[in-house]
């Protein structure tokens, strides 16, 4: 993958209640990505999110129901399995993450199976305080140490994955709270596969609000150890990544 | 004596309550079991009186009722622990049929767009927001 035929490369958006904000990002994947496909997962919305999806021309899976973006990826992930694609780059729907870094993202896969884009405080104007800073130092200082390298950001949701994790995300993607960003690296990690990171810049969101509030922010941390905990403990056998899947 | 027939008068009423459930189909066997067996046992110990304080010797304890309270608490906690397995082994399968679903739908989709026997998608059933929590 590193020189020949360029990869084919799927970028996934989740998008939850995402109408306001999705045109505006489809509009700037169309601009500065023009090779890529675009799915977007409409993971149970109760607004346009699916009709404004459909009405920029991308592909849309619906889920009937909300599932959490730990759901909406490995949807994302089988959708990528069944149409050949060698990289899957996870956007948020919300407008936070540029599309314009996706091709440095993408870049880097070829040293590596998984890429995240890291908010680093000097870059962008993305910022965070208080607990909710020392829960991501904590998981950060551990997940480096798992994956063998140095993550600063680990529950970044901008990422990208290579053949063999979307091969293994296509069936081992947790859905639960913070599954989706710290479990699965975990599980990637504990497969072979090996982590690293690109510092990208992020933006304010274009519409909606945060997902997280400050007094949440025990509570987070808490989770986040126990999720982190628990797959660090998990049995090897249970993420072997499954043979190929039937397209 | 009249602490125990009750016991007894109410263990039976659930175990034929158990049994009509399963005749009629509206519980399935394994969870059924547990409940059918935990009558048995009442039955017997309201039947024989006798047994109890001994078991409750035999463990220690010198209230009978006490040990009673004990495994009434033991086997309520086992039940809602694999209850809660059943509903996360639940949702895992709905989870992969949602995801199936939507594949399903958009391969549909697609297909129709290349043959050129376009419709409009079915509205989404039932669009609503569960418990999960979406980030």
């Amino acid at each position: 993958m590193s020189s020949g035929s360029d990869p084919r490369v799927l970028v996934v958006l989740p998008a939850w209640n995402e109408a306001q904000s999705l045109p505006t990002v489809l509009a700037e994947i169309a601009d500065h990505l023009p090779e890529v496909g675009v799915l977007v997962v409409n993971d149970g919305s109760v607004d346009a999110t699916s009709a404004v999806a459909r009405s920029s021309g991308v592909q849309v899976l619906d889920l009937p129901f909300n599932l959490g973006v730990g759901g909406a990826m490995r949807a994302g992930f089988r959708y990528a399995v069944a149409e050949g694609y060698d990289v899957v780059v996870q956007v948020d729907a919300d407008g936070q993450h540029d599309p314009r870094e996706v091709p440095r993202i993408v870049e880097r896969l070829a040293s590596a199976d998984i890429v995240i884009g890291a908010r680093f405080a000097d870059q962008g104007d993305y910022a965070v305080r208080g607990p909710r800073r020392w829960a991501m130092r904590v998981l950060a200082g551990v997940l480096s140490r798992v994956a063998g390298t140095r993550l600063t950001d680990t529950t970044s949701g901008f990422r990208a994955a290579g053949p063999r994790a979307i091969r293994l995300f296509a069936v081992h993607y947790p859905a639960e709270y913070l599954g989706d960003t710290i479990e699965s690296l975990v599980i990637a990690v504990r497969s072979g596969l090996t982590v690293a990171q690109v510092g990208v810049s992020m933006r304010e969101r274009s519409a909606g609000r945060p997902s997280q509030r400050p007094f949440k922010a025990a509570f987070y941390l808490l989770r986040a150890c126990l999720a982190l905990g628990i797959s660090l403990t998990r049995r090897r056998e249970l993420m072997n990544p499954a043979p190929e899947l039937a397209a | 004596m009249r602490g125990y027939l009750f016991a007894l008068v109410g263990a039976l009423v659930t175990l034929a309550f158990m049994f009509e459930l399963l005749r009629r189909r509206r519980l399935r066997e394994k969870y059924a079991a547990l409940w059918i067996s935990l009558a048995i046992v009442v039955i017997v110990a309201g039947a024989f009186p006798r047994l109890l304080y001994w078991l409750a010797a035999l463990a220690g304890i010198s209230t009978p009722l006490n040990l009673v309270f004990f495994l009434a608490l033991l086997v309520l906690l086992v039940v809602c622990v694999q209850l809660s397995a059943e509903i996360s082994s639940l949702e895992h399968e709905a989870q992969t049929l949602a995801e199936e679903c939507a594949l399903l739908r958009n391969r549909i989709e697609r297909l129709e767009t290349r043959t050129g026997v376009e419709s409009p998608a079915p509205p989404v059933a039932d669009p609503r927001p569960r418990g999960h929590s979406p980030s």
